[in-house]
Parts: structure tokens; sequence; C-alpha cells
């Protein structure tokens, strides 16, 4: 291109204006680089100022700095942990690693139902039925123009009214929702289980290789290869194979309905589906909207293409639209995620124990406000970067490539 | 289905009755039932929705409860009729005996007047700037004397009013001024950010705007909103402590002037590099330049999405109520405290919800309004 272009007109056989900066005003890039030195000079003063503050308050209240507290013993009580925790024993550092998990646990839970409800009401609100797009457009309107934290504090009110353990309602054989969350049935987990998983995952990795040689084989030859038979047999006929030759386990543990509390089984506490509940409907919404307009994006050309080929709406949904959509989609859809991400922290409002309210409760212990908000928000920015980091990739896979 | 249609084209003879070509059975057929599908979702949803509207409206008009008796012994409400009612219908009694304090919250209650002049005032701002009609200069002005107008009606100890300290405000009142303000300090910081963001020749400019946006941007508002109350204190020279509310306020400016100015810098990308060229052939200086030619276009060109920011920072403002703040959501939360009313707060968070959706809704309302006018004049 230009750059290895030897055309003398593009080099210029002009003389280029002169590097050197003049000592004078009307020179712009003197006055840019005085400007630049006042500007960065004076926020530098501001901070400065706010950091010697800060000092010197710190030193008054005799608040020492530093993070040496997550090494000593935490003593709160978390309801819930995905690792191993007891508050008499592990330290602060731990207890903000159990936070940090279930942010993360609420974050990847949250992120998958937004995009499965979201997309579902997107493209229910096209639908040519009149019923259906407009109770989709009646959900969207009622459920973004609330705020979260409402959503959530309503949600946690209404899952605390239901009736308490002794009259749990069973709403299928085995699953229990009483005011104090919903009891599931536990698989029994034995070896055989993890080997079918492996196998499964193996198995993902194969269909995931047919499908690219497939790919390769349509591109060199025009004719696709079948990837379906593959994936039956690594998905399906390995996984199911390799449990029922280990014996084919199948426990489970069935909660029992006692008087005051169930025994056996697994509990997914009110807070936690509170959480959920209100922010996949309230994010749901906002996605529903983006893949609405997505869809709405692609020329209506593309449509009647498909339609020229005798597509069925489904598959031209699926082959033609939704793929050229998604381009449009992605970036909106990116910072949906990262909401999803941040006001996962709002978790703090009803108690479920989140890095935020963790975090809170031991800067309210210890006095360490500066560490633990730091710690707050490097672990958010990273977060945040992750999703962006990963979201920016996909795009850049996906965008149209121009020659 | 198809078959009908072609034999009504085909055979001009046996004319469909009018009955099955407009008026609502055609209507019927041809948005709710013209296909299999189609139909067997009609009808799935229409039962459900009958459902559960039935049960809705039994619940919340028909089995509610509206008004409790005087407790004669206690002088206090007595709610045995909402207790009896409880899972079956409504209580609004809680939201007769608590709606002022919902909306006013500890704000004193002989004075209550004033805070439903300024909410009268706020939507009255709100409609003004609203108007096209109203976008000149003199709206600036509109707004200085309103907020001042406001103020002045909240705090009091002048024109006879009685001095009302800042930490008696509460309820809708503060959530509004939270907003407001916040917008109205966080608009013109947006827009500097966004130019520094887009300068060419201030690199150092350029990367503290990026470190400020892209910050801001990764964390959560209520680590912003902890920093404001836990530890701006520190960073105050002793002896200057200012209130939490406006604390909080700076937190807000601070995190909405972020979103805003990237909305701003989608504007002044899209403007086209032609007006910038344009107002560098005249010779104008960098701020006559964007104030003149650049600023105006693309702001206009993004006033729909600055509504839609608008919006999510209406309904951010509720996030004060984990630092402590007494706004709309805080009184409703410590109203359904009240040991009388405990196990009514479904009833008092749909009020807040409805008062929340009317603000919002109109916004957006208004917004899909000038997006489809703004897209009118381009086409034309």
């Amino acid at each position: 291109m230009s750059s290895t272009s030897t055309d003398p007109r593009v080099t210029g056989t002009r003389k280029a204006p002169g590097k050197g900066v003049t000592l004078s005003w009307s020179d712009p890039r003197l006055r840019a680089i005085v400007w630049q030195v006042v500007i960065v000079g004076l926020i530098g003063a501001g901070i400065w100022y706010l950091v010697s503050n800060t000092a010197a308050n710190l030193e008054q209240r005799r608040i020492a700095t530093g993070f040496d507290f997550l090494g000593t013993v935490a003593g709160i009580p978390i309801g819930e942990h995905l690792v191993p925790y007891d508050p008499s024993v592990n330290t602060y550092g731990r207890a903000v690693l159990v936070g940090i998990l279930n942010t993360l646990m609420v974050t990847v839970v949250g992120v998958v139902l937004v995009t499965l409800l979201g997309t579902a009401i997107g493209i229910a609100s096209l639908s040519d039925n009149w019923l259906l797009s407009r109770l989709c457009a009646v959900f969207v309107e009622v459920m973004r123009d609330v705020p979260l934290l409402l959503h959530l504090l309503f949600w946690y009110a209404l899952l605390l009214t239901l009736p308490p353990v002794r009259e749990a309602m069973m709403v299928l054989p085995g699953l229990f929702l009483s005011n104090s969350g919903l009891k599931v049935p536990l698989l029994v987990w034995e070896p055989a289980h993890s080997f079918a998983m492996l196998a499964l995952m193996a198995g993902a990795i194969a269909t995931w290789l047919a499908g690219r040689r497939a790919t390769r084989i349509q591109h060199a030859t025009g004719v696709r290869p079948k990837v379906w038979p593959v994936a039956v047999v690594a998905l399906v006929v390995v996984p199911v194979g390799v449990w029922a030759l280990l014996g084919a386990p199948f426990t489970l543990e069935m909660p029992v309905k006692g008087r005051f509390r169930f025994a056996g089984g697994g509990l997914i506490s009110p807070e936690f589906m509170a959480l959920m509940i209100g922010l996949v409907l309230y994010h749901a919404a906002f996605a529903a909207e983006i893949v609405r307009s997505g869809i709405l994006a692609v020329p209506s050309g593309q449509w009647e293409a498909g339609g020229a080929l005798g597509l069925k709406r489904g598959t031209m949904l699926r082959q033609i639209v939704l793929p050229q959509a998604l381009r449009v989609i992605i970036p909106p859809m990116t910072s949906t995620y990262l909401g999803v991400a941040k006001n996962s922290s709002l978790a703090v409002a009803i108690g479920y124990p989140d890095l935020v309210s963790i975090v809170g409760t031991t800067l309210n212990q210890t006095g360490q406000a500066i560490e633990g908000i730091a710690l707050i928000m490097a672990v958010y920015l990273t977060i945040s970067l992750s999703i962006s980091l990963f979201m920016n990739w996909y795009n850049a896979r996906l965008a149209l490539v121009e020659r | 289905m198809s078959t009908a249609t072609t034999t009504h084209i085909s055979v001009p003879g046996r004319e469909q009755p009018p009955m099955l070509v407009a008026g609502p059975v055609a209507w019927a057929r041809a948005n709710l039932f013209n296909s299999i599908g189609s139909s067997l979702v009609t009808l799935a949803l229409a039962y459900f929705l009958l459902k559960y509207a039935a049960s809705f409206i039994d619940w919340a008009f028909i089995k509610s409860v509206w008004t409790v008796p005087m407790d004669p012994a206690t002088g206090k409400l007595d709610p045995t009729a909402c207790r009896a009612a409880k899972g079956t219908g409504a209580c609004w009694a809680v939201i007769w005996d608590k709606y002022r304090f919902i909306l006013f919250g500890r704000y004193p209650f002989e004075e209550q007047w004033r805070a439903a002049i300024v909410v009268v005032l706020f939507i009255g701002l709100f409609v003004t700037s609203a108007m096209r009609r109203f976008w000149r200069r003199e709206l600036a002005l509109i707004w200085v004397a309103t907020l001042t107008a406001i103020f002045v009606l909240m705090w009091g100890g002048v024109f006879g009013l009685r001095y009302v300290p800042q930490d008696e405000w509460g309820g809708l009142p503060i959530t509004l001024i939270l907003s407001t303000f916040g917008l109205a300090c966080a608009f013109p910081i947006a827009v500097l950010v966004a130019l520094g963001r887009r300068s060419t020749n201030l690199p150092a400019v350029k990367l503290l705007c990026v470190i400020y946006i892209e910050v801001i941007r990764g964390v959560p508002l209520i680590s912003l909103l902890f920093m404001a109350s836990v530890m701006f204190p520190l960073f105050m020279p002793e002896g200057l402590n200012p209130d939490k509310l406006l604390r909080a306020q700076v937190a807000i400016i601070l995190f909405a002037a972020v979103y805003l100015a990237e909305v701003i810098r989608g504007g002044l990308q899209a403007l086209p590099k032609g007006q910038y060229e344009a107002a560098d052939a005249l010779g104008l200086s960098y701020w006559k330049k964007m104030g003149l030619i650049i600023l105006p276009q693309a702001l206009r060109l993004v006033i729909p999405p600055l509504v839609n920011t608008f919006i999510g920072f209406f309904k951010d403002t509720s996030l004060v109520l984990i630092i402590g703040i007494f706004d709309l959501l805080t009184s409703g939360k410590v109203a359904v405290a009240d040991p009388i009313w405990q196990a009514f707060s479904t009833e008092v968070y749909i009020m807040l919800g409805l008062i929340y959706f009317c603000f919002c809704f109109s916004m957006s309302r208004y917004s899909r309004g000038l997006e489809r006018e703004f897209s009118k004049s381009v086409r034309r």
C-alpha cells in the first residue's frame, strides 16, 4: 500500500514543515505542550493534595495500611461457599476468595440465562403473532423501567412470604419450595460420573474438531460431510457407555421433609434465587431489545432472498439472519454482560455473600477501608476487562472481512 | 389459510364475505391464527394470561383490604383484617397509612407541602426541557432558577420557612435531586472528557481521559458509593466533612459523567469529517470550532441515547439505599420495617415500582418519539 509505494507524489519531494518547536504562542505545538503540562500538573496537584490529606488522616486515626489483615482469622459466618470455609479457622483472605467465587458464579449463571431468555424474547417480540409480540413488549417495558435494586427487594420479599418448611410446596417430586429456599435432589457422586464427565469433555472436543474438519472439506470440495453421527457417538454413546460399563450407578439423595428443616438434598437459598430472578429478568429485557434491533438491522432483502431459496422461517432465522445480526448485537450485548457482572454487586442489599458484601463486612470489622475498596475495584476491573477482551476477540472473529 | 386466499383471488364470483376480509375477525385471523403453530401459541398465551390476570385482579382489587380501622386502645392502626386476607388479597391499607412517609421520608410532617411543591417543580422542569420550543439559551436560566427555588424550599430558613436540616430530607425529592442535579453537573464534565478522549494533539490529556473512563466503567457504582461514604472523609483535610448526600452526589456525578462522555463521543465520531475540516478552513479556534459547529450537531445526534442514559441513572440513584441515604426506595423499605406492616412489603414495592415506572416509561416514550422525529428530518 502507500507505505511501500515509490510514487514520488506520495513520498513527496516537497520539504516537510519544520519539526522544531518555535517559542511563539501562535505555534500549535507549543500551545499543546503548555496545555498538557498545565492540565497534568493541575490533576497531579489535586491527587497529591488528596493523598497527603489521606496520609495525615490515617496517621491521626492510627489506621495501619497494608493487606496484612487478609492473613488474620475472619470470624465472618458465610452461608454459601463454593470452597470449604470455616469462620473460626479461615482468614479474611479465604473469605474474600469465597466472595470472589460467589460473584463469579452469579455472573456466569446470570450471563448464560440472560443470553437465553433475552434471545428468546427478542425473537418472540418480532413474531407475527400479535399477542406474543405485545406480551414481549410489555415484559420488556415493565422489567427495564423498574430499578434493579427494587427488583431484588421485591423478589426477595416475595420468596420470604412462601410457606415455612413444614408446609413446603412440592413443585415437582423431590423439589420443595419454602421460605428457606428451593430444596433439590442431589446426585450421589461416584467415580463413574467423573469418568463419564471426562468422556463428555473429550467428546465435545472431538465434535468441535469434526466440525472444523467438515468446514475445511466443505471449503475444498463444496460438500459438507455429516457431523451429527460423530456428535451422537462422541457426546452420547461414549459417555453413557463409560457410565454403564462402570456399573451405571445412579442414586439421588432426595430431600426429606422434617418439622423445621429438610434432611439431605441440596439447597438453593432464597437470596441466590432472588438475585438470579432479579438480575436475569432485568437484564434480559435489555438483551431482548438488543437482539430485536439487531435482527431488524439485517436488511429485509436477506429474508426475501432466503424465502426465494424456499427456506423455512426458522432456517432463515438461524442460517441467514442471526449470523448477520450477531455483528450488530455483540457490541451492545458486551455492555449488558458487563452490567450483569457489575450489578451482581447489588447482592449486598439482600444479604447474598458476594464479594462486595464480604469485603463490606471486612472493612467494617477491620477499618481497612482503602484496601477493601481497592480490592473490590481490582476484582471488578479484572472481570470487566476479561469480558471485554473475550467479547472483542469474538467480535473480531465475526466481523465482516472487508477487502 | 393459504388456500383460502387463493380461492378468494382466483374466483371473483365467490367473494369472501366482508367480515373475513376486514374487521376484527379478519384481523384475528391474520394476527393471531395465521398458522397452526401461531394458533397454538395464541391459545396457550391467552389461557395463561386469563388465568394469571384474573388471579392478580382478584388479589389486587377484589379480595384486597383498602383501609383498616384504628385501634382505640393504642391509637395505632389495627392490621387484623389485612392479616386475615394475607395470601388471598392485597393490603393497600399499608399504602394509605404510609404514603406520605414513602414519598417524603422523614421530612417534618407539617412541612411536607414544601417537598410536594419541589416534586411538582421538578416535573415541570422536565416537561419544559422536553419541549423543543424551549430549546434555547433561556432554558439554562430556567434551570438555575428552578433549582434555586427547589433548594430554598427544601432547606427553608428564609421567607419565614422553617429550616429543615438536610438529614431530614427523604423520599422522592431526594431521588429527583440526586438524579437531576447529578446529570446537570455531570454533563459539562462529560463533554470535556469526551473532547479530551477525542483530542489528537494532547496525548497526555487523552491518556488521562481514557484511564478515567475505563476505570470507572469497569467498577460497579456501589464501589464508588462505598468510596464516597467510607473513604471520602479520609481524603478531606481536617475539619472539613461534607454531608453524606453531597458525598453520594459527587460519586454519582463522577460515575454519570463517564457514561455520558461515551455517548457524546459516539456523536462526535458520527459527525462527518468535513464538518471538522470546514471549521478548520474558517480558521476558528478550537473552542469556537467545538462550541459553534461540532458540539451542536454532535449532541443533537445523540439525544435519544442520552435520554436512555438518563433513564439508567434515574434508576441507579436507588443504589444509595446501600449506603443509607433516604431516597424513595429507602423510605419504602423503612416503611415496611414498621412491625404492623412487616408482612406487606409486596404492596409497597409494587407502589414504588409504579412510581419509578411512570418516570422511566415517559422518558423512554419521549426518547422514541424524538428518534422518530429526527430520522424523519434526516430522511427528508
